[in-house]
């Protein structure tokens, strides 16, 4: 899925510098700490630390804390998306997802307008 | 309602989902790989040996299964992740995987209810033919037989109620 997402990103038309991916929150929070980023994608249903888990420690997270994370997930029910929500998610693409849909999600959030 | 009653109200009510399984299959293969499945009343399903399985819990309880052959799921793969054919190599598990869990997440949104009440298991892959499958299911299973550039799939979902 992440490469899914990669590539539905770079179809979408942004400008990626860089990509790093991660397979689980443990894996992304680590990555954070060592790599600056513009966003952050992330899937709620991970194993090891899901996407809601991940969300909460990311303020402790230095050169994270304020990054905008957009959730992509196929848990698209009411409770799901008020605790991504609720924790700061900017967004919540449900799966399966076209690239138009990924960019209309990402764009704002990139821009600062959500 | 006698309990055969609500046994019958049960099962009529699960064959009522065929439609749902096949709008939600058709939807993941149309967004994410930008093909149109046909419908199609028998297949061989011999040989297959690729089958995704993702499970459900909560107020629906079964497991979703997406069977085909290595050579459909490297194909999906293939459209899923813009590659050429001869490029995939691994990842037709990962792809299959997700079209499995993205079949069974927009299955259950697709109910009433359903969406906040059945929590999905991370998709497992098992590769070969030779293996038999006893899940908890107590109910006839549903399925649906489809045909993806002309190679068969087959979706199931059996419930445990």
């Amino acid at each position: 899925m992440r490469k899914i997402v990669e590539r539905s990103l770079r179809q979408a038309g942004l400008d990626l510098s860089e990509v790093f991916q991660a397979g689980n929150g443990a894996e992304a929070l680590s990555t954070l700490k060592e790599s600056q980023v513009d966003l952050i994608l992330c899937d709620i249903n991970m194993p090891v630390m899901d996407g809601i888990q991940f969300i909460k420690q990311l303020p402790g997270i230095e050169g994270a804390k304020n990054v905008p994370v957009v959730m992509i997930t196929t848990e698209g029910s009411e409770a799901h998306v008020v605790e991504a929500l609720s924790c700061g998610a900017r967004g919540y693409i449900r799966k399966p997802f076209t690239p138009e849909q990924v960019k209309e999600h990402v764009v704002p959030v990139l821009a600062g307008k959500i | 309602m006698t309990t055969s009653g609500r046994a019958l109200a049960t099962a009529n009510t699960h064959q009522n989902w065929i439609p749902l399984l096949e709008m939600s299959t058709r939807e993941v293969f149309e967004l994410m790989l930008s093909c149109q499945l046909a419908p199609v009343p028998g297949i061989d399903e011999s040989g297959m040996d690729v089958t995704s399985m993702v499970g459900l819990a909560g107020q629906l309880c079964g497991v979703i299964t997406v069977r085909c052959h290595e050579r459909t799921a490297i194909l999906m793969a293939s459209k899923m992740l813009g590659l050429p054919v001869e490029k995939v190599g691994p990842h037709f598990s990962d792809a299959i995987g997700e079209v499995c869990n993205m079949v069974a997440g927009n299955f259950k949104n697709k109910i009433a209810g359903l969406s906040d009440g059945c929590m999905l298991s991370p998709p497992s892959v098992i590769t070969g033919s030779n293996y038999s499958l006893r899940s908890l299911a107590d109910s006839p299973a549903l399925q649906v037989r489809m045909l993806f550039e002309n190679l068969p799939i087959v979706i199931t979902l059996q419930i445990h109620t």
